[in-house]
């Protein structure tokens, strides 16, 4: 007992204040990309060709952060001319067209599902689905929960049922043998929900597209929510969250 | 040994040099190599590069034995890799289409066997348990050895083992799980609370990565390779990269050599840590979880300053690694690592002293040294077995073992030789990075041929245990065949054993002990 008061007091009070402090990530983080349009084109061009995403379009400057691994490969060999990814963990869209960027992110705060804002503002459950994913994904989901980001401060939560849930976060491409499991959790949860998919994978089949293993995630059901990341970071988690639901 | 080509840790060899066994001689030479204690390292099957067939058929550049000699058997080639006292072993063979299982004889070859049944359709005959490893159609579009129609959900055409009996019952749990956990299904067979057998059914993960690996370009192969199993990206990354080194000639640079001994540190004690974590939550033990829980972010925030990724992705690439160290990041990870040794310690002591956790840890899902377990799992029943010692790469042949305490089988032995192996990998950390680092960044485009015609296997001790990637190349410089063996291939049988006579509740507990890689089994 005395132990326990004891680890308790050295371990003190470690909850982040975001979101009324600002947080800044370390800046070797690889987040929101700022693409360089005045970038030479043989650059562009060099940069989409060894992308291994083929997630950047040379033309119109612009990278897919949907297919996006944030491997830096592009900022790399260009040296910086082509693109620069800052440490901006806010990433999130809600339409997937919107992922295609330059740098600049619409609203989140503003989008189709206003109905959910009301209803799910104050408390959201959701349920995982991991269907495929490596992993990563899953385990910086986790992570919410430790004390440092302690989710259930903003009144969000994972629920072990899809019947006590408000929408389901998939992660990973959706493979074959997770279709069932995958439809039958989302036909458990009840109207209105919200599908969210989190990470590269379940928003392009990521590294594994091109599998005939995977199905495409928006195939099978409509995606409210786009969370880029190789795995998100769960500072993007939680951004887009907060921004989404309240 | 002359049945065997004794082979070295990511050294190449040209695959000519592999003896070519007639497959009764190499189903005989295994299972003895197997009776005098060899473990399986890898043991797959693959199809023969047909330009090379052609090769020979035209009669130019033909190899000086007879190399082919027995193709009219069959048109699948089996290869396997044994070790035994620090040694490496290779042979090959045709296989018939239907051969005596091995697995009749020698357990250690059962999942690897049902394995080859699945990609390849050829049928182990009288294989003791011939069940479906991933639940996929086999490659070769010949008839499926489960009959198995793949439009069907998993499991398909197979009717799980079953216990009979007025009090037993039946429990079936996943794939999609209470918490947020990878999906994987499991079927108990109980009576009362005691459970009798289970039966794990994985494959839900399945997203084709082998194939993938060869037919994609050579530049998404990091990507893909990062992907197999999130929080082994180091891992995988250097099984991959000392491959690709190998067929290249490339070396990396001494600071390399050192980054990549500690990024693959830093994976270690990030997952032990939280599994640390994981375990009390799972005894209801809430200080300890939240704490190790806390500190787990701390170490991979320390992966995040070395690679830009929390799970030290796209920081190691053939040739070396994508990024230095600066001398910040070096004094960054020093003084976190002073930092956080006493709160492990503290927050360590803490759990193995608690009675209600020594209650539930001691004595729990004990598991015999006899089933062939690696890592962790491995070394906590007793075997003797770390790729660091055994197979030393990167700078690990200066890093002493790390000597346990506990090796008695079960949760507590887990649970301490990951305690121990924490503090371990801080060590060798602070004594890596005592003086600056300097090395050439590399970037990997895949603007590369590889050596042809040749083959490499490489052997690396992840978090888990005995992690191995195996790649033959064609005679274009091609990959002919990429095989991948995460040490849970080995260990999920442990988790299923430990089991047995358990009570249903200590299943949580006794899964997280474990901790085995569902995606990077499933492949």
């Amino acid at each position: 007992m005395l132990k326990i008061l004891k680890t308790r007091i050295h371990q003190g009070y470690r909850t982040s204040q975001y979101p009324s402090k600002p947080l800044t990530l370390h800046r070797h983080f690889k987040g929101l990309p700022q693409v360089n349009t005045a970038c030479r084109d043989e650059m562009a061009q060099r940069c989409a060709e060894m992308c291994p995403q083929e997630a950047i379009d040379a033309k119109k400057r612009l990278i897919d952060l949907g297919k996006c691994v944030f491997c830096g490969l592009c900022e790399r060999i260009s040296n910086g001319e082509f693109v620069h990814f800052t440490n901006e963990f806010a990433m999130a869209a809600t339409r997937r067209e919107d992922l295609l960027t330059s740098g600049a992110m619409p609203d989140l705060t503003v989008h189709r599902r206003k109905d959910v804002q009301g209803l799910f503002g104050r408390s959201v459950q959701l349920r995982q689905v991991s269907a495929g994913g490596c992993n990563a994904c899953e385990a910086d989901t986790n992570v919410l929960n430790t004390p440092f980001f302690d989710l259930s401060r903003f009144g969000i939560g994972f629920a072990a049922s899809p019947r006590h849930a408000d929408g389901i976060h998939v992660t990973g491409p959706v493979t074959r043998n997770m279709r069932e499991a995958l439809l039958r959790t989302y036909d458990a949860v009840p109207e209105p929900k919200i599908v969210i998919a989190a990470g590269c994978c379940a928003i392009s089949g990521g590294p594994f597209r091109g599998s005939p293993e995977i199905i495409p995630l928006e195939t099978l059901v409509p995606v409210d929510l786009y969370i880029p990341g190789c795995p998100p970071h769960p500072m993007t988690n939680l951004d887009a969250f907060l921004r989404f639901f309240k | 040994m002359a049945d065997f080509l004794t082979i070295q840790n990511g050294r190449p060899f040209k695959r000519i040099q592999v003896p070519y066994l007639h497959f009764s001689e190499f189903r005989a030479n295994l299972l003895k190599l197997a009776f005098k204690g060899a473990d399986v390292v890898q043991f797959f099957a693959y199809q023969e590069d047909p330009s090379i067939k052609e090769v020979l058929m035209l009669g130019f550049n033909a190899p000086s034995r007879d190399f082919f000699s027995y193709e009219e058997e069959g048109t699948v080639q089996l290869m396997a890799v044994l070790r035994k006292d620090h040694q490496l072993f290779a042979v090959q063979t045709t296989a018939p289409e239907t051969f005596d299982a091995l697995s009749r004889q020698d357990m250690r070859f059962q999942l690897f066997e049902r394995e080859i049944a699945e990609q390849f359709g050829l049928v182990p005959k009288d294989h003791p348990w011939l069940k479906p490893v991933r639940y996929h159609a086999n490659c070769r579009g010949v008839k499926d050895v489960f009959g198995n129609d793949y439009t069907q959900d998993i499991p398909g055409n197979y009717p799980y083992f079953q216990v009979e009996g007025e009090e037993i019952h039946e429990v079936g749990v996943g794939p999609v799980h209470a918490g947020i956990i990878e999906p994987g299904h499991f079927r108990f067979q109980c009576i009362g609370e005691r459970v009798l057998h289970l039966e794990i059914q994985l494959g839900y993960q399945h997203r084709g990565v082998e194939p993938l690996l060869t037919s994609v370009p050579f530049k998404r192969l990091p990507i893909l390779i990062e992907g197999i199993a999130g929080d082994t990206a180091v891992g995988n990354a250097l099984c991959f990269s000392q491959a690709m080194e190998a067929l290249l000639n490339l070396t990396p640079d001494d600071g390399a050599k050192t980054l990549r001994t500690v990024a693959l540190e830093l994976e270690r004690i990030a997952n032990h840590v939280g599994d640390l974590g994981a375990l009390s939550g799972d005894v209801a033990f809430n200080s300890s979880a939240a704490y190790f829980g806390r500190i787990r972010g701390e170490f991979l925030n320390l992966l995040l300053v070395m690679a830009g990724n929390r799970f030290g992705k796209n920081l190691v690439r053939p040739g070396g690694v994508t990024m230095g160290l600066i001398e910040d990041s070096r004094n960054l990870i020093l003084s976190k690592i002073k930092e956080l040794r006493p709160e492990i310690k503290e927050v360590g002591d803490l759990l193995f002293s608690a009675h209600t956790v020594q209650a539930r840890f001691d004595g729990c899902g004990v598991v015999s040294r006899e089933i062939p377990l690696v890592g962790v799992a491995g070394r906590a029943s007793g075997i003797d077995y770390d790729v660091r010692q055994a197979f030393p790469t990167e700078r690990y042949s200066e890093i002493p073992a790390c000597p346990h305490t506990r090796t008695h089988g079960g949760v507590f032995s887990r649970a301490m030789v990951r305690f121990e192996e924490i503090l371990h990998s801080l060590d060798i950390i602070e004594r890596l990075l005592q003086r600056p680092v300097t090395t050439q960044p590399v970037v990997w485009t895949g603007e590369v041929s590889l050596a042809s015609s040749s083959c490499v296997t490489t052997l690396n001790e992840a978090w888990r245990g005995e992690l191995s990637h195996c790649v033959l190349t064609d005679s274009r410089g091609g990959i002919l065949r990429y095989k991948i063996k995460d040490p849970s291939f080995h260990n999920w049988t442990g988790l299923a054993m430990a089991l047995r006579n358990e009570e249903i509740s200590d299943f949580p507990l006794n899964n997280k002990s474990f901790n085995l890689s569902y995606c990077g089994f499933d492949l």
